[in-house]
């Protein structure tokens, strides 16, 4: 499905945000990035996007190569990006121009509904709160029916409540077509209530260090036990990663780790 | 659980249907406060006319409001004022026309293209530093002293700002909105006229406006440089003649002509700024 070969990406300025991701996604799983921050996960979900060019390394998705941004291939951004000169129809339809105006329309409104904004459709986005908007921007993304799907942290600024509901509501819209998803996130909770696999990345340059699959039921229970051993995990496995490399830790290794936490 | 979460974030909205349930209500407020603008003028034009009614002042230089209105009833009586001003609009509109289309797509250049920008602004910065009236001899001697030379006049003026805030929005476009137009493939055309043409509407608009503002500055000058008609030649005759009635008549013509052109300005942008966040609503 979704292929990541050797992938790096090392900045004009010499910055090397990316060395040597290899991973491979299956059709329907839900993937998810945690890591500390400069580990280049935004970076890694632009690549995939088409957003930027990878220095080495292939992405492919069902055997063919991307090379900049594709049909599909779609993204959530962790602001919602919405036009504020189109309506939340026009906002969710925004990448529907081909269609015809009544399908167009029948999809528009299905995915409003589908993220509980129906009625919502003639509003402006000004008028809607950010939750509401980071909705209408999830509706965007799923009504080309993306096979890949990015979503870049997007529930990171809104408050716990809003955004549990929004794993509802994102977790419905995969339901219905189950496209690949990949996401970045800095919530560990959250990655293990979405994702069938969680990859900790090491930062600077940003590599893959662990992967740690979740096999629970959905949908998952923050208090079933399994969850807790789930996060026990990945914590730990965070915890290593923002450690330095050597085992000794030296003086300036020490200093670095409190940096992060 | 999940049930009641997924309400959380609507918690504050009001009924989904009723699209004014979210405007800030009371309009009545603020046109009583529009009103307040008018009574400072009002308030001193009645004072100063009963100051000359009593005799405590003569207003030989200062003509009260009761003969500035019975000139202005004149010259609109004899046809005079309708030609005086439709001279002066026409070469407005003339100017206008020419400074906005030159200054957008010259602005839209250089806001789009460093190269072009780089080579242009510098000069055009310079000129723009120019007064007005400098240019006054140089295009009579180009153009002559008739319509050519005043529209040109016009034009300059109109161009600087409609130039300087048609590039700087377009250089200000945010990318995060360029992406999502290259997330969904736009073409380079689509890219102009769905994010781009949008996104600069505003600053645009704002731009057309300082633009017509100063077109009714640069007539009066191009209308100094030697006119028959049209509300500069009023003041000058009214100058030369000794008739401060005349002059005053003029320059409270131009007051509600330049109010009223950028009113249908404003008027004809505004259904196209609907979608805009400003605190105007709430202020």
């Amino acid at each position: 499905m979704l292929r990541l070969s050797g992938l790096s990406k090392t900045y004009a300025d010499g910055t090397e945000a990316l060395r040597d991701i290899s991973l491979q996604v299956g059709k329907g799983d839900i993937l998810a990035l945690v890591g500390g921050s400069g580990c280049g996960k935004t970076t890694l979900l632009r690549l995939i996007a088409g957003l930027d060019i990878p220095s080495s390394g292939a992405i492919t998705v069902n055997g063919e190569t991307i090379k900049g941004p594709h049909p599909s291939i779609g993204i959530v951004f962790q602001e919602p990006r919405l036009l504020p000169w189109l309506t939340v129809a026009g906002n969710v339809g925004f990448g529907l121009a081909g269609l015809p105006p009544q399908e167009r329309q029948a999809r528009i409104l299905h995915a409003l509904e589908k993220v509980g904004l129906a009625g919502y459709d003639q509003r402006w986005p000004r008028e809607l709160s950010g939750g509401q908007q980071q909705r209408v921007a999830i509706a965007r993304a799923f009504v080309t029916e993306p096979k890949v799907l990015l979503l870049d942290e997007p529930f990171s600024a809104l408050d716990a409540f809003t955004r549990a509901s929004l794993h509802d509501h994102l977790l419905l819209l995969w339901a219905e077509t189950k496209p690949t998803v990949v996401m970045v996130t800095h919530d560990v909770e959250e990655a293990i209530t979405l994702a069938d696999r969680v990859v900790v990345m090491r930062p600077r340059p940003g590599r893959m260090m662990e992967t740690i699959s979740v096999t629970l039921d959905r949908p998952r229970d923050r208090l079933a036990l399994g969850f807790d051993k789930a996060k026990r995990r990945i914590l730990h496995a965070l915890d290593r990663s923002l450690q330095p490399e050597k085992a000794a830790p030296t003086q300036k290794g020490a200093d670095n780790a409190s940096h992060w936490w | 659980m999940t049930d009641t979460m997924s309400h959380s974030d609507q918690q504050h909205s009001v009924d989904p249907r009723d699209p004014r349930s979210l405007r800030v209500k009371g309009s009545n407020p603020s046109r009583s406060i529009a009103l307040a603008g008018v009574l400072l003028p009002l308030l001193l034009a009645i004072l100063w006319e009963a100051a000359i009614r009593s005799g405590w002042a003569v207003g030989r230089l200062m003509p009260p409001p009761s003969t500035i209105g019975a000139t202005l009833w004149e010259l609109a009586k004899s046809g005079e004022l309708q030609l005086h001003c439709l001279a002066t609009l026409g070469r407005v509109l003339a100017g206008f026309a020419l400074g906005a289309l030159f200054g957008t797509m010259i602005g839209a250049a250089a806001g789009a293209l460093v190269v072009v920008r780089r080579l242009i602004d510098p000069t055009l910065q310079a000129l723009r530093a120019v007064p007005s009236i400098a240019w006054v001899p140089l295009f009579i001697l180009w153009m002559g002293i008739f319509e050519t030379s005043k529209v040109a006049l016009i034009a300059v003026g109109v161009f600087f700002p409609v130039y300087l805030g048609v590039a700087g929005a377009i250089e200000g476009i945010d990318r995060k909105l360029i992406e999502v137009g290259q997330v969904f493939r736009l073409s380079r055309w689509a890219m102009i006229r769905r994010v781009m043409l949008p996104a600069v509407l505003p600053a645009w608009i704002i731009a057309l406006r300082s633009g017509l503002g100063l077109g009714f500055m640069f007539v009066v000058a191009a209308e100094f440089m030697g006119a028959s008609e049209g509300l500069g030649f009023l003041l000058v005759d009214g100058q030369q003649m000794g008739k401060p009635a005349q002059i005053l008549a003029s320059i409270i013509t131009f007051a509600v002509l330049g109010k009223l052109a950028d009113g249908v300005l404003v008027m004809v942008s505004k259904p196209l700024l609907l979608w805009q966040d400003t605190a105007r609503g709430a202020l």
